[in-house]
């Protein structure tokens, strides 16, 4: 029977039959993992590797000479780069947990209370899903200076978490949970608040690794907002910092630095993906639109 | 204490910002497209002219950044999402302990974000005999001269695709492996003592029905990265308007309008133009998705 199994869709057991299937995925998953291990050896490369003649690949004697250079050139401007990165994790722990929590709440009563439009509600986010928001970033420009938010460390925050796709993902997650145990809970006489807490947050778990690693990213990376709307340098973060000063003409000069920084905003996402990444499966399995 | 259960208390952060951030931009961009602002003066109104040279005078718009979008839109996003289908297929066929360091390795690359680690390609891209490419390439014999990769009109956009289909493998290809690993297996055995007899048929008959809402999914998140990640062509070159206008796409004709030449009205006509486009378009995948069925 193993082997029957074994070929399958979804199989449990390897079997000859697979190999094809190998023959075409390993090739493609080398070509798509060159870029990233590039990344990874160039970031460790000395000076004398990064411009060695012909170029070499693979690293030979790593350093973190690139590191240290970063700090280095941060240090030469008015602000440390350990207020960078102070900025980025405050900007980027508020943002996550608000948006977990705001979208959360919304995505509970579209999903288990009873009002009028809510169907419509939800029409609208599933038509917001559809939002590109680089498409209006001059009116975005204009409402954000009309509430002054200009220069306010809000402004990271707030615009990102008006996130309809963490909505949506949450919506249709906690439509798996079963009506009982919510209809238990208030036998009990809890609140609608503490049944979202107790009940249905652990049960949705899955759901929030998912929406925390996709708004991790809007935040983490993003250096346009501080580019936009922020003047004051000490309240700019450090994918901004990064971007800046490897975006500067003399990218290959720089380019140990361009890879220690690139390496900086990439590797929290890909640790954060590879921890979760089966409950961001779980979480896809009800992403469906119907 | 007063039991917060009334729906308000859920719904209203998340509706107010909504509604500040993407509902009233949106609608300030379509009234600003029928005016003339220059942020200076108080906005003009005059009507559909923005609209009019757009289609009929902006020889840019029509001879670059359209066709320009429509061809990256495509390759990216069609293109794109076969690939992210039939890599999910292909994942589904084999076992779970390769299948998720396959999936991780897939995933991996949308996690970089195209624009963020533009400076990577530009030093794997790099226009002097020093570059990544360049020199392999000229070690190979391949070419004799090196070429300016990201300053050519004639790479520019081919380089902007390739990098973009990179990291194209997102959450909507992640979907579409999810719902195919959880079609119920008795399905399949119905299916085969029904008569089907190859995993093509199983393709059609089993697998495209039943993960329908993930592929829907998938073609929205699709659709939306794919106009997301116009950025990238400027972020490769270095300036707006990229170099002869070859990696034009409409979110730059944007920004060169509307933060280059403070043509804030004129930008915003392009900007409903292209929510408009991504709103067709989607919809148009949807109703394709949704006929197959029948």
């Amino acid at each position: 029977m193993a082997s029957f199994f074994g070929t399958k869709i979804n199989p449990r057991d390897h079997h000859r039959s697979q190999i094809k299937f190998y023959l075409i995925l390993i090739p493609l998953a080398v070509l798509m993992v060159l870029p990233i291990l590039f990344i990874f050896n160039h970031a460790f490369k000395p000076q004398n590797e990064l411009f060695a003649f012909p170029p070499r690949f693979f690293v030979r004697e790593p350093t973190l000479d690139n590191f240290i250079e970063l700090g280095r050139v941060a240090s030469q401007g008015s602000i440390p780069l350990s207020r960078y990165i102070l900025n980025s994790l405050l900007v980027t722990v508020t943002g996550v947990l608000l948006t977990i929590i705001i979208t959360g709440l919304a995505a509970y009563a579209l999903a288990k209370l009873r009002f009028r439009g809510k169907k419509l509600l939800f029409e609208i986010n599933t038509i917001a899903l559809m939002f590109v928001s680089s498409a209006v970033a001059i009116t975005r420009y204009l409402v954000i200076s009309k509430l002054g938010l200009v220069d306010s460390f809000l402004v990271h925050i707030l615009p990102n978490i008006a996130m309809p796709v963490s909505v949506f993902l949450f919506k249709q997650f906690m439509d798996q949970t079963p009506d009982e145990l919510i209809d238990a809970g208030k036998v009990d006489g809890a609140s609608e608040m503490q049944i979202l807490y107790h009940i249905v947050r652990p049960i949705i778990k899955p759901a929030i690794s998912t929406v925390a690693i996709m708004s991790f990213l809007n935040y983490w990376a993003d250096s346009a907002t501080s580019f936009t709307y922020i003047n004051n340098e000490s309240k700019r973060t450090l994918a901004f910092f990064l971007t800046s000063i490897t975006s500067q003409a003399n990218v290959v000069a720089g380019q140990g630095m361009a890879a220690a920084s690139s390496l900086i905003l990439f590797l929290p996402a890909l640790i954060f993906f590879i921890f979760s990444q089966s409950k961001v499966m779980d979480t896809m399995a009800h992403a469906g639109i119907k | 204490m007063k039991k917060m259960n009334h729906p308000a208390w859920f719904l209203t952060p998340y509706w107010i910002l909504f509604t500040l951030f993407i509902v009233v931009p949106t609608i300030m961009a379509i009234l600003l497209s029928f005016t003339y602002f220059n942020t200076i003066e108080a906005p003009e109104v005059i009507g559909v002219r923005n609209y009019i040279e757009l289609i009929t005078m902006d020889t840019v718009f029509m001879q670059n950044v359209v066709p320009n979008t429509l061809k990256f839109a495509l390759i990216v996003g069609l293109f794109g999402y076969v690939l992210a289908f039939l890599l999910a297929w292909l994942l589904a066929q084999i076992p779970k302990g390769p299948r998720t360091i396959l999936a991780i390795i897939f995933y991996s690359p949308s996690l970089t974000m195209g624009v963020a680690l533009a400076s990577m390609w530009k030093i794997i891209f790099s226009g002097d005999a020093n570059g990544y490419l360049n020199s392999l390439l000229l070690n190979a014999g391949i070419i004799l001269e090196p070429i300016q990769w990201l300053q050519s009109p004639e790479y520019l956009m081919k380089i902007m695709i390739v990098v973009s289909l990179w990291s194209s493998m997102g959450v909507g290809f992640l979907a579409m492996l999810s719902g195919m690993l959880n079609i119920d297996p008795t399905l399949y055995e119905a299916a085969y003592v029904d008569g089907i007899r190859n995993k093509g048929q199983e393709i059609i008959h089993i697998i495209i029905p039943q993960m329908k809402p993930q592929m829907l999914f998938g073609a929205i998140m699709s659709v939306v990265g794919t106009f997301s990640s116009g950025a990238i062509g400027v972020a490769l070159s270095g300036s707006n308007p990229t170099p002869q206008n070859a990696g034009q796409l409409i979110v730059n004709h944007i920004d060169d309008y509307g933060f280059g030449r403070y043509l804030m009205g004129y930008a915003a006509a392009i900007s409903v133009t292209l929510l408009l486009l991504v709103y067709v378009i989607s919809k148009v995948t949807q109703k394709l998705l949704a006929t197959k069925e029948d």
